[in-house]
């Protein structure tokens, strides 16, 4: 791999990072609008309101930058970009074509994604602790508490697909990929998508966020540049959970068109599953905290260890 | 037994059926709103019609109704009758800064001088404007749309009943008259 190889793969990922989570807002926008009976942006951009997300970024930037006087000042400056770096990092590593279509081909692919994607959540932990605020503070152990109670299905379900492939290397286990997998894994995909969509902290899983109980948890003090970070972060997070379902359980770029168009079928199924996020967030109510616990613990986690047994017996009958 | 998670299919069911339904967001500034008949937007006045009479004013709650007006001698047509006066407006305005739009004045108005015009574009940048004065209040009678037809089972409109009534008493004298006069005299047994 050249220097040259490796910078523009650096430069694809880099704006593919800066462009579809922002497709994803602006789908939001109108989705979750039409979805209320409502239009949604109608001026920006002049064609209903396409640039909206554009109109949003020049007014952040234009906002002061402010840090509360009893703010760890540091810290609090850096939580920003501790939580959105990591989902530009993971975007590195998943597969999106076969033949080496791929920011960075990692060996134990699924291993860093999980291991990177648990750095972002530090993000805001970080931003509850350092803004002296006891509305940031609540969010912040909230946030801890659910990555601790959500982490674990995860890891289980990607655990299983792991196991089905014999690989850790995500276009390996593309490699290995079978139709038939899609309903074998079929609960390891529920559970990993719910446990992403908790860790990222969207409704019905925003207790962490709750701007109706905590304002905006860990984000309260925050305004202009880093506070727009902190929302590009978590639309950043569906399109990278979304991805990552789709490489581990939707089989990525299989389906029935040409090797070349491969790519096509891991965006479209991305979109798809993105749609899914909207979908849930417009239609359910946030869970309370003891809800969201519980359904972690004894919903979440015996589907995935049963999904992890499930894949275990048929990888031994089948061998 | 109801399915775990019908309750959630059906959440999920109720979005998606709104997303394929039509909105209904009215785009105001581009597209003109559907107002109700009796729209109550400004207030229009009909100033031909106001006798001065003061009612509107006195009986407005929030006192935003102002009247000047001054009296005038008319010359006796007759040289055996006296002068008559008569109440000439000089000022008539309303304040939609403190106006609560109840609608009193228009109903205590005796000889239909103020009308509800369903006009709401008026607003300013100072509330001093917001005093509507008479020439504009005149104005905004070109907007009063005409009264909304009855019901079909209505009663008749008083006036209309009264009219008919006094038409048909002449009517049924002149049809007596008419009779008695075609009638050879001594015949009234």
């Amino acid at each position: 791999m050249t220097f040259l190889d490796m910078l523009l793969r650096c430069v694809a990922v880099l704006a593919v990072f800066l462009v579809l989570p922002l497709v994803i807002g602006q789908t939001e926008h109108k989705v979750m609008a039409h979805m209320q009976g409502r239009l949604g942006p109608m001026y920006a951009g002049g064609f209903h309101g396409w640039a909206q997300l554009v109109a949003d970024g020049v007014k952040f930037v234009q906002k002061e930058d402010v840090v509360p006087a009893d703010a760890d000042r540091r810290v609090f400056q850096l939580a920003p970009a501790v939580a959105l770096l990591p989902y530009l990092v993971v975007l590195l590593a998943i597969p999106v074509g076969p033949g080496g279509f791929v920011g960075q081909a990692v060996d134990a692919g699924i291993f860093f994604v999980l291991a990177v994607m648990g750095i972002g959540v530090l993000g805001s932990l970080m931003a509850g602790w350092a803004s002296a605020n006891k509305f940031s503070l609540l969010g912040g152990l909230r946030t801890a508490a659910q990555l601790m109670a959500y982490e674990l299905p995860m890891l289980l379900a990607a655990a299983s697909v792991a196991m089905a492939a014999g690989t850790l290397s995500l276009p390996g286990m593309l490699e290995q990929f079978e139709w038939w997998w899609v309903p074998w894994q079929i609960v390891g995909a529920f559970v990993f998508f719910v446990s992403g969509l908790a860790e990222l902290q969207r409704p019905p899983f925003d207790m962490p966020i709750a701007d109706s109980e905590i304002i905006f948890g860990a984000y309260t003090e925050y305004t202009g540049i880093r506070f727009a970070f902190f929302l590009l972060s978590e639309y950043a997070g569906i399109l990278v959970i979304c991805a990552l379902t789709t490489v581990l359980f939707l089989g990525g770029w299989h389906g029935p068109l040409p090797d070349q168009l491969g790519w096509l079928w891991t965006v479209l199924k991305t979109f798809a599953l993105a749609l899914v996020v909207i979908w849930l967030r417009v239609t359910y109510p946030r869970l309370r905290e003891d809800q969201l616990m519980k359904f972690a613990w004894t919903t979440l986690i015996p589907l995935a260890l049963a999904q992890l047994a499930l894949t275990g017996i048929v990888k031994v009958a089948i061998s | 037994m109801k399915l775990p998670g019908s309750g959630l299919a059906k959440g999920l069911a109720v979005t998606l059926r709104t997303m394929t339904k039509k909105t209904v967001t009215a785009q105001y500034p581009e597209v003109q709103p559907d107002l109700a008949p009796r729209t109550r937007g400004v207030i229009a006045l009909l100033e031909e019609n106001c006798t001065v009479c003061m009612l509107c004013a006195r009986e407005c709650p929030d006192w935003c109704i102002y009247i000047d007006s001054h009296k005038e001698t008319l010359p006796a047509v007759d040289p055996n009758a006296r002068a008559r006066t008569r109440n000439v407006l000089d000022r008539f305005a309303i304040d939609f800064s403190l106006c609560m739009y109840c609608g009193i004045c228009i109903e205590v108005c005796p000889f239909d001088a103020l009308f509800w015009s369903p006009e709401f574009e008026y607003a300013e940048t100072d509330i001093l404007e917001l005093t509507h004065e008479r020439d504009r209040l005149r104005e905004w009678m070109w907007t009063v749309p005409a009264p909304p037809a009855l019901d079909p089972a209505a009663e008749e409109p008083k006036e209309i009943a009264m009219a008919r009534k006094a038409a048909d008493k002449a009517h049924a004298a002149a049809q007596s008259a008419a009779r008695a006069a075609a009638l050879p005299k001594g015949d009234e047994s």
